[in-house]
Protein backbone atom coordinates (compact mmCIF):
# COMPACT_ATOMS: atom_id res chain seq x y z
CA UNK A 1 0.00 0.00 0.00
CA UNK A 2 1.07 3.54 -0.44
CA UNK A 3 -0.44 6.65 -0.77
CA UNK A 4 0.07 8.42 -4.34
CA UNK A 5 -1.19 11.78 -3.62
CA UNK A 6 -2.16 13.94 -1.07
CA UNK A 7 -3.78 17.17 -0.76
CA UNK A 8 -4.40 19.56 1.69
CA UNK A 9 -7.09 22.81 1.46
CA UNK A 10 -7.68 24.98 4.58
CA UNK A 11 -5.36 22.33 6.83
CA UNK A 12 -3.07 23.61 9.83
CA UNK A 13 -0.41 26.43 8.12
CA UNK A 14 -1.76 25.10 4.36
CA UNK A 15 -4.35 26.99 2.54
CA UNK A 16 -3.71 24.27 -0.47
CA UNK A 17 -0.81 22.17 -0.87
CA UNK A 18 -0.81 18.81 -3.20
CA UNK A 19 2.09 16.33 -3.00
CA UNK A 20 2.91 13.50 -5.58
CA UNK A 21 4.42 10.83 -3.23
CA UNK A 22 6.36 7.39 -4.30
CA UNK A 23 6.56 4.44 -3.38
CA UNK A 24 9.78 3.63 -1.31
CA UNK A 25 11.76 6.29 0.55
CA UNK A 26 9.92 10.00 0.58
CA UNK A 27 12.10 12.81 2.19
CA UNK A 28 10.30 15.42 3.29
CA UNK A 29 13.23 18.51 4.51
CA UNK A 30 12.72 21.67 5.84
CA UNK A 31 13.23 24.10 8.94
CA UNK A 32 11.79 23.64 11.99
CA UNK A 33 8.27 25.42 11.82
CA UNK A 34 7.19 25.00 8.25
CA UNK A 35 4.99 22.29 8.67
CA UNK A 36 6.41 18.97 7.63
CA UNK A 37 4.60 17.37 10.83
CA UNK A 38 0.89 19.22 9.83
CA UNK A 39 1.61 16.84 6.25
CA UNK A 40 2.20 13.81 8.24
CA UNK A 41 -0.89 14.23 11.09
CA UNK A 42 -3.00 15.10 7.91
CA UNK A 43 -2.29 11.67 6.73
CA UNK A 44 -3.11 10.49 10.45
CA UNK A 45 -6.01 11.54 10.44
CA UNK A 46 -7.07 9.71 7.21
CA UNK A 47 -6.33 6.59 9.05
CA UNK A 48 -7.21 6.69 12.29
CA UNK A 49 -9.91 9.60 12.21
CA UNK A 50 -7.63 11.80 14.87
CA UNK A 51 -4.73 13.71 15.37
CA UNK A 52 -1.38 12.08 16.88
CA UNK A 53 -1.20 15.78 18.53
CA UNK A 54 -4.00 16.87 19.77
CA UNK A 55 -7.60 15.85 21.24
CA UNK A 56 -9.76 18.01 19.62
CA UNK A 57 -10.53 18.88 15.59
CA UNK A 58 -10.03 22.64 15.83
CA UNK A 59 -6.18 23.26 15.80
CA UNK A 60 -6.45 21.24 12.24
CA UNK A 61 -8.47 23.76 10.40
CA UNK A 62 -6.09 26.38 9.47
CA UNK A 63 -7.04 29.99 11.16
CA UNK A 64 -10.01 31.78 9.64
CA UNK A 65 -11.30 28.54 7.52
CA UNK A 66 -14.42 27.12 8.52
CA UNK A 67 -13.39 23.26 7.96
CA UNK A 68 -10.28 22.01 6.31
CA UNK A 69 -10.15 19.05 3.57
CA UNK A 70 -7.57 15.73 2.88
CA UNK A 71 -7.91 14.51 0.03
CA UNK A 72 -5.62 11.20 -0.88
CA UNK A 73 -4.67 9.09 -3.67
CA UNK A 74 -3.86 5.37 -1.97
CA UNK A 75 -2.64 2.78 -4.08
CA UNK A 76 -3.34 -0.63 -2.87
CA UNK A 77 -2.44 -4.06 -4.70
CA UNK A 78 -2.21 -1.82 -7.72
CA UNK A 79 -5.72 -0.43 -7.48
CA UNK A 80 -6.25 3.40 -6.58
CA UNK A 81 -8.65 4.44 -4.03
CA UNK A 82 -9.18 8.33 -3.65
CA UNK A 83 -10.82 9.72 0.15
CA UNK A 84 -11.53 12.40 0.89
CA UNK A 85 -12.57 13.90 4.12
CA UNK A 86 -13.98 17.24 5.41
CA UNK A 87 -13.03 18.40 9.11
CA UNK A 88 -15.88 20.43 10.30
CA UNK A 89 -14.97 21.20 14.02
CA UNK A 90 -17.87 20.81 16.28
CA UNK A 91 -20.07 18.80 13.86
CA UNK A 92 -19.62 15.97 12.20
CA UNK A 93 -17.01 15.18 10.05
CA UNK A 94 -17.83 14.08 6.55
CA UNK A 95 -16.13 11.44 4.20
CA UNK A 96 -15.87 9.94 0.73
CA UNK A 97 -14.51 6.85 -0.78
CA UNK A 98 -13.74 7.16 -4.68
CA UNK A 99 -16.06 9.92 -5.01
CA UNK A 100 -18.95 8.18 -3.61
CA UNK A 101 -19.81 9.87 0.28
CA UNK A 102 -20.17 7.49 2.86
CA UNK A 103 -22.81 7.12 5.61
CA UNK A 104 -20.57 7.48 8.34
CA UNK A 105 -16.53 8.73 8.67
CA UNK A 106 -15.99 5.85 9.84
CA UNK A 107 -16.44 4.01 6.98
CA UNK A 108 -13.06 4.82 5.68
CA UNK A 109 -11.25 3.74 8.47
CA UNK A 110 -9.15 0.58 6.81
CA UNK A 111 -8.37 2.18 3.80
CA UNK A 112 -5.06 3.68 4.87
CA UNK A 113 -3.30 1.63 6.62
CA UNK A 114 -0.17 3.61 8.48
CA UNK A 115 2.31 3.14 11.35
CA UNK A 116 3.45 6.29 12.80
CA UNK A 117 6.40 7.03 15.17
CA UNK A 118 7.10 10.85 16.16
CA UNK A 119 8.70 12.25 18.56
CA UNK A 120 5.28 12.19 20.97
CA UNK A 121 6.08 8.17 21.33
CA UNK A 122 8.62 8.65 23.50
CA UNK A 123 5.73 8.91 26.12
CA UNK A 124 5.16 4.98 25.03
CA UNK A 125 8.38 4.23 27.18
CA UNK A 126 8.12 7.45 30.02
CA UNK A 127 4.57 8.15 29.97
CA UNK A 128 2.07 6.32 32.71
CA UNK A 129 0.73 3.17 31.91
CA UNK A 130 -2.41 4.35 30.35
CA UNK A 131 -0.50 5.35 27.19
CA UNK A 132 1.14 1.65 26.75
CA UNK A 133 -2.52 0.18 27.03
CA UNK A 134 -3.37 2.29 24.54
CA UNK A 135 -0.79 1.45 21.79
CA UNK A 136 -1.65 -2.42 22.55
CA UNK A 137 -5.62 -1.99 21.82
CA UNK A 138 -5.29 0.83 19.01
CA UNK A 139 -3.48 -1.70 17.42
CA UNK A 140 -5.21 -4.41 18.44
CA UNK A 141 -8.58 -2.62 16.83
CA UNK A 142 -6.21 -2.10 13.93
CA UNK A 143 -5.91 -5.48 13.36
CA UNK A 144 -9.61 -7.15 14.44
CA UNK A 145 -12.37 -4.14 14.25
CA UNK A 146 -14.38 -6.02 16.34
CA UNK A 147 -12.12 -5.26 19.20
CA UNK A 148 -13.47 -1.83 18.99
CA UNK A 149 -16.71 -2.97 20.34
CA UNK A 150 -15.24 -4.84 23.18
CA UNK A 151 -12.78 -1.81 23.83
CA UNK A 152 -16.02 0.67 24.52
CA UNK A 153 -18.20 -2.11 26.21
CA UNK A 154 -15.67 -2.39 28.65
CA UNK A 155 -14.88 1.35 29.03
CA UNK A 156 -18.71 1.71 29.44
CA UNK A 157 -19.48 -0.95 32.08
CA UNK A 158 -15.99 -0.06 33.71
CA UNK A 159 -17.67 4.09 34.00
CA UNK A 160 -20.71 2.73 35.40
CA UNK A 161 -18.89 0.11 37.85
CA UNK A 162 -16.89 3.00 39.16
CA UNK A 163 -20.17 5.13 39.31
CA UNK A 164 -22.09 3.17 41.62
CA UNK A 165 -18.88 2.14 43.99
CA UNK A 166 -18.44 6.48 44.22
CA UNK A 167 -22.01 6.81 44.83
CA UNK A 168 -21.90 4.45 47.30
CA UNK A 169 -18.67 5.37 49.15
CA UNK A 170 -20.24 9.20 49.31
CA UNK A 171 -23.38 7.90 50.72
CA UNK A 172 -21.33 5.77 53.76
CA UNK A 173 -19.31 8.95 54.04
CA UNK A 174 -22.84 11.11 54.59
CA UNK A 175 -24.80 8.79 56.44
CA UNK A 176 -22.74 6.08 58.19
CA UNK A 177 -24.35 3.52 56.83
CA UNK A 178 -23.43 1.45 53.61
CA UNK A 179 -24.42 2.26 50.37
CA UNK A 180 -26.89 0.66 47.66
CA UNK A 181 -24.51 -2.09 45.78
CA UNK A 182 -27.18 -4.68 44.74
CA UNK A 183 -26.41 -3.94 41.51
CA UNK A 184 -22.49 -4.74 42.00
CA UNK A 185 -22.87 -8.11 40.97
CA UNK A 186 -24.32 -7.09 37.68
CA UNK A 187 -22.09 -4.84 37.19
CA UNK A 188 -19.24 -7.22 38.57
CA UNK A 189 -20.47 -10.23 35.71
CA UNK A 190 -20.90 -7.94 33.10
CA UNK A 191 -17.01 -6.28 33.63
CA UNK A 192 -15.57 -9.50 33.89
CA UNK A 193 -17.12 -10.80 30.44
CA UNK A 194 -15.67 -7.99 28.63
CA UNK A 195 -12.33 -7.62 30.42
CA UNK A 196 -11.86 -11.54 29.75
CA UNK A 197 -11.93 -10.98 25.87
CA UNK A 198 -10.03 -7.74 26.09
CA UNK A 199 -7.16 -9.21 28.47
CA UNK A 200 -7.13 -12.91 26.51
CA UNK A 201 -6.74 -10.19 23.13
CA UNK A 202 -3.91 -8.72 24.86
CA UNK A 203 -2.14 -11.48 26.04
CA UNK A 204 -2.29 -13.17 22.32
CA UNK A 205 -1.07 -9.81 20.85
CA UNK A 206 1.84 -9.32 23.51
CA UNK A 207 2.34 -12.90 22.29
CA UNK A 208 2.82 -11.95 18.54
CA UNK A 209 4.58 -8.95 18.82
CA UNK A 210 7.46 -9.85 21.21
CA UNK A 211 9.34 -11.39 18.85
CA UNK A 212 9.04 -8.75 16.29
CA UNK A 213 9.92 -6.36 18.92
CA UNK A 214 13.06 -7.96 20.31
CA UNK A 215 14.35 -8.06 16.42
CA UNK A 216 13.58 -3.86 16.16
CA UNK A 217 15.32 -3.00 18.96
CA UNK A 218 18.44 -5.23 17.99
CA UNK A 219 18.57 -4.45 15.06
CA UNK A 220 18.47 -0.10 15.81
CA UNK A 221 20.96 -0.46 18.46
CA UNK A 222 23.30 -3.51 16.85
CA UNK A 223 23.06 -5.92 19.84
CA UNK A 224 23.17 -3.54 22.41
CA UNK A 225 21.08 -4.73 25.23
CA UNK A 226 18.09 -7.31 24.44
CA UNK A 227 15.36 -5.86 24.39
CA UNK A 228 11.36 -7.69 26.08
CA UNK A 229 7.90 -6.63 26.93
CA UNK A 230 5.75 -8.58 28.86
CA UNK A 231 2.02 -8.10 29.94
CA UNK A 232 1.54 -7.81 33.69
CA UNK A 233 -1.93 -8.46 34.35
CA UNK A 234 -3.81 -7.86 37.25
CA UNK A 235 -5.67 -11.05 36.82
CA UNK A 236 -4.37 -14.51 36.84
CA UNK A 237 -5.62 -15.52 33.39
CA UNK A 238 -7.80 -14.42 30.59
CA UNK A 239 -11.57 -15.84 32.18
CA UNK A 240 -14.34 -14.52 32.96
CA UNK A 241 -14.55 -16.76 36.46
CA UNK A 242 -10.98 -15.45 37.09
CA UNK A 243 -11.63 -11.44 36.90
CA UNK A 244 -14.88 -12.54 38.82
CA UNK A 245 -12.51 -13.92 41.59
CA UNK A 246 -10.13 -10.71 41.34
CA UNK A 247 -12.77 -8.28 41.91
CA UNK A 248 -14.84 -10.71 45.04
CA UNK A 249 -10.95 -10.34 46.59
CA UNK A 250 -10.64 -6.69 46.01
CA UNK A 251 -14.10 -5.76 46.70
CA UNK A 252 -13.99 -4.65 50.39
CA UNK A 253 -11.00 -2.20 49.13
CA UNK A 254 -12.54 -0.70 46.59
CA UNK A 255 -16.20 -0.23 48.24
CA UNK A 256 -13.09 1.35 50.71
CA UNK A 257 -12.07 3.58 48.03
CA UNK A 258 -14.87 3.47 45.35
CA UNK A 259 -12.76 2.62 42.01
CA UNK A 260 -12.53 -0.44 40.47
CA UNK A 261 -8.98 -2.24 41.13
CA UNK A 262 -8.67 -4.89 39.21
CA UNK A 263 -8.98 -5.73 35.57
CA UNK A 264 -7.64 -4.82 31.85
CA UNK A 265 -7.43 -1.32 32.63
CA UNK A 266 -5.15 -1.64 35.62
CA UNK A 267 -2.46 -3.54 33.53
CA UNK A 268 0.67 -2.89 32.76
CA UNK A 269 3.07 -3.52 29.75
CA UNK A 270 6.24 -4.25 30.68
CA UNK A 271 9.45 -2.82 29.39
CA UNK A 272 12.67 -3.53 30.09
CA UNK A 273 16.21 -3.50 28.54
CA UNK A 274 18.61 -6.75 29.71
CA UNK A 275 17.60 -6.94 33.31
CA UNK A 276 16.12 -3.96 34.26
CA UNK A 277 13.47 -1.69 33.62
CA UNK A 278 13.80 0.82 30.74
CA UNK A 279 11.27 3.56 32.96
CA UNK A 280 13.79 5.15 35.22
CA UNK A 281 17.05 3.51 33.81
CA UNK A 282 17.08 3.91 30.29
CA UNK A 283 19.08 6.72 29.13
CA UNK A 284 17.42 9.37 26.56
CA UNK A 285 18.43 7.48 23.66
CA UNK A 286 17.47 4.24 24.36
CA UNK A 287 14.23 5.04 25.26
CA UNK A 288 13.59 6.83 22.22
CA UNK A 289 15.24 3.66 20.25
CA UNK A 290 13.06 1.13 22.68
CA UNK A 291 9.43 3.89 21.59
CA UNK A 292 10.82 3.42 17.83
CA UNK A 293 11.01 -0.37 18.04
CA UNK A 294 7.46 -0.33 20.14
CA UNK A 295 6.23 1.33 16.12
CA UNK A 296 8.55 -1.27 14.32
CA UNK A 297 7.12 -3.69 15.88
CA UNK A 298 3.81 -2.98 15.45
CA UNK A 299 4.86 -2.52 11.63
CA UNK A 300 6.13 -5.64 11.23
CA UNK A 301 3.15 -7.37 12.69
CA UNK A 302 0.66 -6.04 10.28
CA UNK A 303 3.28 -7.02 7.76
CA UNK A 304 3.23 -10.59 8.73
CA UNK A 305 -0.51 -10.04 9.02
CA UNK A 306 -0.46 -9.66 5.21
CA UNK A 307 -1.37 -5.77 5.48
CA UNK A 308 1.52 -3.74 3.64
CA UNK A 309 0.99 -0.72 5.95
CA UNK A 310 2.52 3.10 5.43
CA UNK A 311 5.33 3.84 7.55
CA UNK A 312 5.64 7.47 8.85
CA UNK A 313 9.10 8.90 10.67
CA UNK A 314 8.68 12.08 11.96
CA UNK A 315 11.84 13.23 13.27
CA UNK A 316 13.47 10.46 13.80
CA UNK A 317 17.07 10.64 12.09
CA UNK A 318 18.03 13.95 14.69
CA UNK A 319 17.48 11.40 17.81
CA UNK A 320 20.11 8.61 16.77
CA UNK A 321 23.53 8.33 16.72
CA UNK A 322 24.79 7.66 13.13
CA UNK A 323 25.21 3.60 13.66
CA UNK A 324 21.46 3.49 14.92
CA UNK A 325 20.67 5.84 11.71
CA UNK A 326 22.71 3.64 9.80
CA UNK A 327 20.65 0.52 10.87
CA UNK A 328 17.55 1.93 10.89
CA UNK A 329 18.16 2.86 7.02
CA UNK A 330 18.46 -1.06 6.07
CA UNK A 331 15.81 -2.26 8.71
CA UNK A 332 13.39 0.14 6.55
CA UNK A 333 14.71 -0.13 3.09
CA UNK A 334 12.32 -2.55 2.05
CA UNK A 335 9.29 -1.22 3.30
CA UNK A 336 6.01 -0.43 0.39
CA UNK A 337 6.16 3.43 1.13
CA UNK A 338 8.10 5.23 4.17
CA UNK A 339 7.40 8.80 4.65
CA UNK A 340 10.55 10.31 6.31
CA UNK A 341 10.40 14.39 8.23
CA UNK A 342 13.74 15.75 8.83
CA UNK A 343 14.56 18.94 9.99
CA UNK A 344 18.43 18.98 8.33
CA UNK A 345 19.21 16.85 5.42
CA UNK A 346 22.34 15.43 6.36
CA UNK A 347 20.70 13.48 9.40
CA UNK A 348 18.65 11.05 6.84
CA UNK A 349 21.28 8.01 5.70
CA UNK A 350 21.95 8.30 2.27
CA UNK A 351 20.69 4.85 1.62
CA UNK A 352 17.25 6.55 2.15
CA UNK A 353 17.77 8.88 -1.05
CA UNK A 354 14.42 8.46 -2.86
CA UNK A 355 12.53 11.40 -3.55
CA UNK A 356 13.05 14.56 -1.97
CA UNK A 357 10.69 17.40 -0.91
CA UNK A 358 11.51 20.86 0.32
CA UNK A 359 8.71 21.93 2.76
CA UNK A 360 8.37 25.72 2.30
CA UNK A 361 5.83 28.03 4.32
CA UNK A 362 2.92 26.98 2.74
CA UNK A 363 4.40 24.42 -0.34
CA UNK A 364 5.95 21.37 -0.74
CA UNK A 365 8.32 21.42 -3.77
CA UNK A 366 9.60 18.08 -5.15
CA UNK A 367 13.30 18.64 -5.72
CA UNK A 368 14.84 17.29 -8.99
CA UNK B 1 -35.37 38.20 19.77
CA UNK B 2 -38.89 38.67 19.29
CA UNK B 3 -41.30 40.26 21.47
CA UNK B 4 -43.91 39.22 23.76
CA UNK B 5 -46.06 35.89 23.11
CA UNK B 6 -44.31 34.73 20.06
CA UNK B 7 -40.57 34.94 21.90
CA UNK B 8 -42.77 33.02 24.70
CA UNK B 9 -43.73 30.32 22.34
CA UNK B 10 -40.40 29.43 20.85
CA UNK B 11 -38.90 29.66 24.15
CA UNK B 12 -41.32 26.57 24.85
CA UNK B 13 -41.12 24.72 21.80
CA UNK B 14 -37.23 25.14 22.37
CA UNK B 15 -37.31 22.87 25.32
CA UNK B 16 -38.66 20.15 24.01
CA UNK B 17 -36.45 17.15 23.27
CA UNK B 18 -34.52 17.47 19.55
CA UNK B 19 -35.83 20.86 19.01
CA UNK B 20 -33.36 23.90 18.41
CA UNK B 21 -33.65 27.72 18.11
CA UNK B 22 -34.47 27.79 14.48
CA UNK B 23 -36.69 24.79 14.80
CA UNK B 24 -38.58 26.37 17.42
CA UNK B 25 -38.82 29.45 15.54
CA UNK B 26 -40.19 27.77 12.44
CA UNK B 27 -42.54 25.94 14.28
CA UNK B 28 -43.71 28.98 16.20
CA UNK B 29 -44.34 30.97 12.92
CA UNK B 30 -45.65 28.18 11.57
CA UNK B 31 -48.46 28.26 14.52
CA UNK B 32 -48.54 31.98 13.87
CA UNK B 33 -49.90 31.61 10.09
CA UNK B 34 -52.22 28.11 10.62
CA UNK B 35 -55.76 28.16 10.79
CA UNK B 36 -57.32 29.17 14.89
CA UNK B 37 -59.68 25.68 15.01
CA UNK B 38 -55.98 23.80 14.52
CA UNK B 39 -54.03 25.73 16.95
CA UNK B 40 -57.14 25.08 19.54
CA UNK B 41 -56.95 21.62 18.60
CA UNK B 42 -53.64 20.86 19.66
CA UNK B 43 -53.30 23.02 22.81
CA UNK B 44 -56.50 21.24 23.85
CA UNK B 45 -54.55 17.52 23.18
CA UNK B 46 -51.24 18.76 24.95
CA UNK B 47 -53.74 19.70 28.05
CA UNK B 48 -55.23 16.45 28.07
CA UNK B 49 -52.39 14.42 27.69
CA UNK B 50 -51.43 15.32 30.89
CA UNK B 51 -54.90 15.47 32.78
CA UNK B 52 -56.22 12.19 30.95
CA UNK B 53 -53.26 9.56 30.61
CA UNK B 54 -52.30 7.98 33.46
CA UNK B 55 -50.18 4.70 33.77
CA UNK B 56 -51.06 1.10 33.64
CA UNK B 57 -51.43 -0.11 37.30
CA UNK B 58 -50.55 -3.66 36.28
CA UNK B 59 -47.85 -3.10 33.65
CA UNK B 60 -47.03 0.67 33.86
CA UNK B 61 -47.62 1.29 30.06
CA UNK B 62 -49.41 4.81 29.26
CA UNK B 63 -53.22 4.01 29.73
CA UNK B 64 -56.28 6.26 30.03
CA UNK B 65 -57.89 3.66 33.15
CA UNK B 66 -56.39 1.60 35.22
CA UNK B 67 -55.16 -0.91 33.38
CA UNK B 68 -53.72 -0.30 29.78
CA UNK B 69 -55.31 -1.94 26.75
CA UNK B 70 -53.05 -4.81 26.79
CA UNK B 71 -53.91 -6.04 30.70
CA UNK B 72 -57.54 -5.57 29.76
CA UNK B 73 -57.49 -8.11 26.74
CA UNK B 74 -58.81 -11.80 27.76
CA UNK B 75 -57.37 -13.37 24.90
CA UNK B 76 -53.61 -12.47 26.06
CA UNK B 77 -51.58 -15.10 27.53
CA UNK B 78 -50.69 -14.28 31.31
CA UNK B 79 -47.74 -17.18 31.54
CA UNK B 80 -45.51 -14.91 29.01
CA UNK B 81 -44.90 -11.92 30.25
CA UNK B 82 -41.85 -9.40 28.21
CA UNK B 83 -39.76 -6.84 29.95
CA UNK B 84 -38.96 -3.66 28.36
CA UNK B 85 -37.73 0.12 29.27
CA UNK B 86 -40.32 2.52 28.08
CA UNK B 87 -43.63 2.29 26.84
CA UNK B 88 -42.16 3.43 23.05
CA UNK B 89 -40.74 -0.28 23.52
CA UNK B 90 -43.97 -1.99 24.00
CA UNK B 91 -45.57 -0.40 20.50
CA UNK B 92 -42.46 -1.46 18.86
CA UNK B 93 -42.85 -5.19 20.05
CA UNK B 94 -47.08 -4.91 19.31
CA UNK B 95 -46.13 -4.20 15.39
CA UNK B 96 -44.80 -7.38 15.14
CA UNK B 97 -47.47 -9.00 16.10
CA UNK B 98 -45.48 -11.93 17.27
CA UNK B 99 -46.31 -11.70 20.85
CA UNK B 100 -49.42 -12.94 22.54
CA UNK B 101 -48.35 -12.33 26.61
CA UNK B 102 -48.10 -9.13 28.64
CA UNK B 103 -45.89 -6.65 28.99
CA UNK B 104 -44.36 -5.15 31.80
CA UNK B 105 -42.50 -1.48 31.72
CA UNK B 106 -39.54 -1.11 33.72
CA UNK B 107 -39.51 2.72 32.96
CA UNK B 108 -35.76 2.80 31.90
CA UNK B 109 -32.46 1.13 32.63
CA UNK B 110 -30.11 0.75 35.91
CA UNK B 111 -27.64 3.35 34.74
CA UNK B 112 -25.39 4.43 37.99
CA UNK B 113 -23.91 7.32 36.08
CA UNK B 114 -27.29 8.75 35.98
CA UNK B 115 -27.95 7.71 39.58
CA UNK B 116 -30.31 5.24 38.30
CA UNK B 117 -30.53 2.27 40.77
CA UNK B 118 -33.23 -0.61 40.71
CA UNK B 119 -35.38 0.92 43.44
CA UNK B 120 -35.89 3.74 40.65
CA UNK B 121 -37.96 1.03 38.38
CA UNK B 122 -40.20 -0.74 38.76
CA UNK B 123 -38.37 -3.57 39.83
CA UNK B 124 -39.96 -4.74 43.09
CA UNK B 125 -43.51 -4.75 41.17
CA UNK B 126 -42.60 -6.99 38.66
CA UNK B 127 -41.66 -8.93 41.61
CA UNK B 128 -44.73 -8.76 43.21
CA UNK B 129 -46.23 -9.77 39.51
CA UNK B 130 -44.19 -13.01 39.74
CA UNK B 131 -44.95 -13.70 42.83
CA UNK B 132 -48.21 -15.88 42.69
CA UNK B 133 -46.38 -18.32 40.01
CA UNK B 134 -48.89 -17.58 36.96
CA UNK B 135 -45.72 -16.73 34.95
CA UNK B 136 -43.81 -19.15 33.28
CA UNK B 137 -41.79 -17.69 31.38
CA UNK B 138 -40.16 -13.83 31.55
CA UNK B 139 -38.68 -12.20 28.16
CA UNK B 140 -35.93 -9.39 28.61
CA UNK B 141 -36.49 -7.34 25.53
CA UNK B 142 -34.55 -4.44 27.63
CA UNK B 143 -32.03 -2.26 25.17
CA UNK B 144 -29.00 -4.14 23.81
CA UNK B 145 -26.40 -1.44 24.81
CA UNK B 146 -24.68 -1.64 28.40
CA UNK B 147 -27.05 -0.60 30.54
CA UNK B 148 -29.85 -2.44 29.13
CA UNK B 149 -27.84 -5.42 29.47
CA UNK B 150 -27.29 -4.96 32.93
CA UNK B 151 -30.86 -4.55 33.65
CA UNK B 152 -31.58 -7.93 32.11
CA UNK B 153 -28.37 -9.68 34.19
CA UNK B 154 -30.05 -8.32 37.32
CA UNK B 155 -33.68 -9.35 36.77
CA UNK B 156 -32.54 -12.72 35.70
CA UNK B 157 -30.14 -12.94 38.45
CA UNK B 158 -33.63 -12.19 40.96
CA UNK B 159 -36.17 -14.15 38.64
CA UNK B 160 -34.14 -17.21 38.09
CA UNK B 161 -34.38 -18.84 41.96
CA UNK B 162 -38.24 -19.06 41.07
CA UNK B 163 -37.87 -21.62 38.29
CA UNK B 164 -39.39 -19.01 35.76
CA UNK B 165 -37.91 -19.40 32.26
CA UNK B 166 -35.74 -16.35 31.40
CA UNK B 167 -34.73 -15.93 27.71
CA UNK B 168 -33.02 -12.58 25.99
CA UNK B 169 -33.85 -11.18 23.12
CA UNK B 170 -31.26 -12.14 20.49
CA UNK B 171 -28.84 -9.81 18.75
CA UNK B 172 -27.44 -9.90 15.67
CA UNK B 173 -27.72 -8.69 11.34
CA UNK B 174 -30.66 -6.87 10.48
CA UNK B 175 -33.15 -9.24 8.44
CA UNK B 176 -33.28 -8.41 4.84
CA UNK B 177 -29.93 -6.14 4.74
CA UNK B 178 -26.89 -6.94 2.86
CA UNK B 179 -24.44 -8.27 4.80
CA UNK B 180 -22.19 -5.59 2.82
CA UNK B 181 -23.45 -3.31 4.86
CA UNK B 182 -23.30 -4.32 8.21
CA UNK B 183 -20.67 -2.66 10.15
CA UNK B 184 -17.83 -4.57 11.74
CA UNK B 185 -18.94 -4.23 15.02
CA UNK B 186 -22.27 -6.11 14.43
CA UNK B 187 -20.80 -8.29 11.49
CA UNK B 188 -18.51 -9.04 14.32
CA UNK B 189 -21.08 -9.75 17.15
CA UNK B 190 -23.15 -12.07 14.69
CA UNK B 191 -19.78 -13.95 14.01
CA UNK B 192 -19.48 -14.77 17.49
CA UNK B 193 -23.48 -15.37 18.35
CA UNK B 194 -23.52 -17.73 15.02
CA UNK B 195 -25.51 -20.88 14.91
CA UNK B 196 -25.84 -24.49 13.75
CA UNK B 197 -28.60 -25.26 11.41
Amino acid sequence: MYVRRLELVDVRSYARVGVDLQPGPNVLVGPNGVGKTNLIEALGYVATLGSHRVATDAPLVRAGAGSAVIRCAIVHESRELLVELEIVPGRANRARLGRAPVRRARDILGALRLVLFAPEDLSLVRGDPAERRRYLDDLLVLRQPRFAAVRSDYERVLKQRNALLRSSYLTKRVTKTAGDLSTLEVWDQHLAEHGAVLLAARLALVDALAPHLSKAYDAVSAGEGAAAIAYQATVPEPTADAVLAALRASRPQEVERGVTLVGPHRDELALTLGPLPVKGYASHGESWSFALALRLAAYELLRADGIEPVLVLDDVFAELDTGRRERLATLIADAAQVLITCAVEADVPTRLSGIRYTVRPGEVVREQ
Amino acid sequence: MYEGAIQDLIDELGRLPGIGPKSAQRLAFHVLSADPIDVRRLAASLVKVKEVVKFCTICFNVAEDDKCRICRDPRRSDEILCVVEEPKDVVAIERTNEFRGRYHVLGGAINPLEGVGPDNLRVRELMQRLADGEVKELILATDPNTEGEATATYIALLVKPMGITVSRLASGLPVGGDLEYADEITLGRAFEGRRTI
